[in-house]
């Protein structure tokens, strides 16, 4: 497909694939967004008619070239066409968190010199008027939901279609200058502006021209096999390079179509509903999705309970791997009648089998509950069909398997919105081997991928047919890696970023005059398929007071791996042992307590309650165990733990907005609670101050426990000690 | 922004409030109201009016009669002296279907919605007054009934929208929590697209986050629809804040009425909230 369609001629910017898409794919849906409970569409011709339409209404606002255009708003339709817009007169969008406070919204504004602000509606509005109070180089504001907005001062504030209204009327007077300005757009001119979430200090402007961009898209489309048929859900931060990258880049690259749920809340139910066939999300969702399934199994009846464990045991032994995964191209060839006929029967035979399965099931389940009563749950195991038994090897294991594609996968797929993906990616940060593999079991092509901002994205990518869960994947198509002799990684590639903007001195740290970038992260080429395997951030990399290697992310990874922990954080850079702050998932440990008849009124309570800190320590120290067998990293055992009373927060400052954790400000915060952790107390009060999500201030007061783990092997003797 | 003097040349009842908002002549108008059940007198010779497109609030202590005032406006109750004059004709004593049909739509204290229906379906019942379809057309379905049902559910989204519901659009009522039960509510009466809305405490046992945005959309309806809006609350913040005028009542007899300044500087309303010794 990309081949075919770069023999169409150079497309040197979005606009220009834009127009090419409004020729080729005219008539083919382009947007989708659910509002009014319905799923409204435009076409590429449409899409490319309201683009226009607005970027002659900036140009009669008075918009100049190189411009930043701020946006501000959740992912629609319209939000995306103003990006394009921008660029089409030779601005530049530059997207914006919208859960971003004032205080970090005024940063990236002032810093950016934004003269336009594109907002999605009044909240949004209300943060601009705040900020251009000390912001003065913002003159327009433009807003596209109208609601509670009438009575604002229109000076300066203009409704989205009004500009497109505007762009309209003014179309044969403006028209030759929007022609002359798309026509200067090149290869190096700049695509767009994204700010760093700022993990480490202020955000920084990331600027990635059109060559970045298209040959992103373009390689990796190749690499996955994207066309014109996919459909993808844009859901995640418009501010962040990988939504633009799907959303925009490859979208327009491959001319797919993008849907935008109708509103955060209805995420869930608009994935089902679009079925996406392209699919990015973070492990997050991933682990909140199994989580939800796993609780809604415990209450399910125990017919299906046991089929639901008997086939996804079977799937996980290498059967969903083997069987499951989607055929890597969709032909859109009639199907011959042999083959037909072999999808019949295929077919057929799952749904022969699932029909013995449940029938057979069923009686015996009715003479377990004679036996067991109640407790039936705990003894009845569910069995395959006696059908079955007819086959043997390789093909008992396939109509297995398609039997369990009627009965548990097929099924649950659906429910998750997953029917139809042919490729999910995750990245952003470890995940799960657990949930890695339950997705894949079930036929879900779920794959890893590593980058950052600064590459526009792809680092590494995982083929088809070569995932594992503790890899990162083979360089992305036109990507070159070399590591350092720290074992940090550097990359060259198309999608390098030109510069930070107005900061040369972090450009000239991070990227070097032959166009190595440093990644900051330190990792390895695994030797037996020459993956790469990333260890931790670089910087975090440190040295135990004794000198062993000392790696928190990799710790606390494995622990985010029990559906119980949701965050933790370890320390031991220059100590001679490893603690550790851990959150608790109230989601996994609530509904456990609910089981268990453990009464809890907040958080804080769960969190402080015995039998909580006693399952948190049996993980701990499963951790430990499975640390210890890694001879570099043995040092990082956690010795010492506690469970913290509030969970870690954006608004507090303690995680970045892509839920990051800010290392530096949460030991400062909880000081005291790190000198408990060496200082051998079992008790620590301490007092915090949490920021609401209207910005208003409290504190919560707590006295936490303390607990010991249990350490394995050459760490034993030295505790001991 | 409009001007007070544009304004006032519509009409010369209408004036403009301090925020930019039009104030129209008298809607509703009750005249010496008294409502009496057996020897208990609940109304003593109440008289206030309510304007339109202004929001209104009925306050007072407990067993004040506020709920027995909304209701006589509602129709529920037919008080046994004094008149009801809606737009400017006097109502005869009508059942409450043919008070909804004249264009009022209420909320209750306690959430009167159906318990096994989803969100929409109950808020496509705030609809059933604007439906003509019969039994037969409705059966057969095709023309008009589909058309109408199409319509009506439109009307219906745009309250959903409005009101932030969208997720919980397909749920039944009766698993949701008590603050988006009072939303829904609050959506039902909204789609019947009343000129005159009556909510009977609208934000009784919200928390504060909740008590904001239920304002938030009072004052959106109020400012977005035109919708006169009639309020029994008991936040005092709230309804300082949201009502450009208050009535007082207090042992069913009217104590105050006016601007929540002129109410809030009242000695007869400070005797009743905070008591006064009888003698």
């Amino acid at each position: 497909m990309s081949q075919e369609l770069a023999a169409q001629g150079d497309f040197a910017s979005v606009p220009a694939l834009l127009a090419r898409n409004a020729k080729t794919y005219g008539n083919r849906p382009a947007y989708r967004e659910k509002e009014f409970g319905i799923w409204q569409s435009w076409t590429w011709a449409e899409a490319a008619e309201e683009i226009e339409n607005l970027a002659l209404g900036l140009l009669a606002l008075g918009i100049d070239r190189g411009d930043h255009v701020a946006i501000i708003g959740r992912n629609r339709p319209a939000h995306y066409w103003a990006m394009v817009a921008a660029q089409k007169v030779g601005a530049v969008p530059v997207p914006l968190y919208q859960d971003a406070v004032v205080e970090e919204m005024e940063y990236v504004l002032d810093h950016c010199g934004a003269r336009f602000v594109i907002c999605g509606d009044q909240e949004q509005v209300d943060k601009v008027i705040e900020v251009q109070e000390s912001v003065k180089h913002i003159e327009h504001v433009i807003y596209y939901d109208k609601r509670g907005l009438r009575k604002y001062d229109h000076s300066h504030l203009h409704w989205y279609h009004d500009i497109q209204e505007e762009g309209r009327v003014a179309h044969a007077r403006l028209e030759d200058e929007m022609a002359k300005r798309e026509a200067e757009l090149s290869y190096d001119s700049t695509c767009v502006m994204l700010y760093t979430s700022g993990t480490t200090g202020r955000p920084k402007g990331v600027v990635l021209s059109n060559r970045n961009i298209i040959e992103s898209a373009k390689n990796t489309s190749g690499f996955d096999n994207l066309g014109v048929n996919e459909d993808i859900l844009a859901y995640l931060p418009m501010a962040w390079v990988g939504d633009f990258i799907f959303s925009l880049g490859q979208a327009m690259w491959c001319g797919f179509c993008v849907n935008c749920p109708e509103s955060p809340e209805t995420m869930m139910t608009d994935l089902r509903e679009i079925g996406p066939t392209y699919y990015f999300a973070p492990p997050r969702v991933f682990e909140t999705q199994l989580t939800n399934v796993m609780i809604r199994m415990e209450d399910s009846g125990d017919l299906k309970y046991a089929l639901f464990h008997h086939f996804m045991d079977f799937a996980k032994k290498g059967a969903g791997e083997k069987y499951g995964m989607p055929r890597r191209k969709v032909t859109t060839q009639k199907k011959t009648l042999e083959q037909k006929l072999r999808h019949g029967f295929r077919y057929a035979m799952g749904v022969g089998f699932a029909t013995e399965t449940v029938i057979e099931n069923l009686i015996r389940l009715g003479f377990a509950k004679l036996r067991h009563g109640k407790d039936v749950r705990k003894h009845f195991k569910a069995k395959d069909p006696i059908g079955l038994k007819l086959y043997r090897g390789n093909a008992h294991d396939y109509f297995k398997y398609r039997c369990g594609d009627v009965l548990v996968y097929g099924p649950l797929k659906d429910t998750l919105g997953f029917g139809r993906i042919r490729v999910g990616y995750t990245a952003g940060e470890a995940i799960g081997p657990e949930i890695f593999e339950f997705y894949r079991s079930m036929g879900i092509n779920l794959k890893q991928l590593y980058g950052q901002t600064e590459a526009t994205v792809f680092i590494t990518v995982q083929p088809d047919g070569e995932v594992r869960n503790d890899t990162v994947g083979v360089p992305a198509p036109g990507v070159e890696l070399k590591l350092s002799d720290t074992g940090e990684i550097f990359y060259r590639s198309p999608g390098t970023f030109v510069e930070y903007y107005n900061n040369p001195e972090s450009t000239a740290d991070t990227k070097d005059p032959e166009g190595w970038v440093a990644t900051g992260d330190a990792g390895f080429f695994d030797k037996s398929n020459g993956h790469l395997r990333i260890i931790d951030r670089a910087k975090d990399v440190g040295k135990m007071a004794d000198g062993r290697l000392f790696a928190p992310k990799y710790v606390e990874n494995k622990l985010k791996f029990y559906p119980d922990i949701l965050e933790a954080v370890v320390f031991g850079n220059n100590r001679d042992m490893c603690t550790a702050f851990i959150n608790i998932d109230l989601t996994a440990v609530g509904n456990w307590a609910e089981r268990n008849n453990v009464a809890y009124a907040s958080y804080q309570e769960l969190a402080g309650h015995p039998q909580v800190l006693d399952t948190i320590q049996e993980h701990v120290e499963a951790v430990n165990k499975s640390v210890s067998e890694d001879e570099m990293l043995s040092g990082c055992q956690i010795h010492r733990f506690l469970i913290l009373h509030k969970e870690l927060d954006a608004d507090d400052g303690e995680m970045t907005r892509t839920r990051k954790v800010r290392r530096k400000i949460v030991e400062e915060k909880y000081a005291p609670l790190i000198d408990a952790l060496y200082g051998g107390k079992s008790e620590q009060f301490i007092e915090t101050e949490v920021t609401y999500e209207d910005g208003r201030k409290g504190s919560i007061k707590a006295t936490l426990d303390i607990r010991d783990a249990a350490v394995v092997g050459k760490e034993q003797g030295m505790a001991a000690e | 922004m409009t001007t007070a003097t544009d304004m006032n040349a519509s009409s010369a009842d209408s004036y403009v409030t301090a925020d930019g908002r039009t104030i129209g002549g008298v809607v509703m108008d009750l005249k010496n109201i008294t409502l009496r059940f057996g020897g208990v007198v609940a109304i003593k010779d109440i008289s206030f009016d309510i304007r339109e497109g202004e929001i209104r609030a009925i306050i007072g202590p407990n067993g004040a009669g506020k709920s027995s005032m909304l209701n006589v406006i509602s129709g529920f109750y037919k008080p046994q002296e004094g008149e009801v004059w809606f737009r400017g004709s006097k109502r005869p004593p009508m059942k409450p279907y043919q008070v909804a049909r004249q264009g009022l739509a209420r909320t209750f204290q306690n959430i009167a919605l159906f318990d096994g229906m989803t969100v929409l379906d109950n808020i496509m019942t705030g609809r059933l007054n604007h439906m003509k379809a019969n039994m037969f057309q409705q059966a057969i379905w095709k023309g008009k009934a589909e058309r109408e049902e199409i319509a009506n559910r439109e009307i219906c989204e745009k309250v959903i929208d409005f009101l932030e519901i969208q997720h919980i659009r397909k749920t039944p009522v009766g698993r949701l929590p008590y603050g988006l039960k009072k939303r829904v509510e609050l959506a039902r009466a909204l789609a019947a697209q009343p000129s005159l809305l009556l909510l009977d405490e609208p934000m009784a046992g919200m928390n504060v986050e909740e008590k904001e945005d239920m304002s938030r959309f009072i004052l959106d309806m109020n400012d977005e629809f035109g919708t006169t809006i009639a309020l029994i609350e008991h936040d005092m913040g709230v309804v300082m804040d949201l009502s450009d005028r208050v009535v007082v009542m207090d042992y069913g007899k009217k104590i105050g009425d006016g601007t929540p300044d002129e109410v809030r500087n009242n000695q007869d309303v400070i005797d009743a909230y905070l008591g006064v010794a009888h003698d």
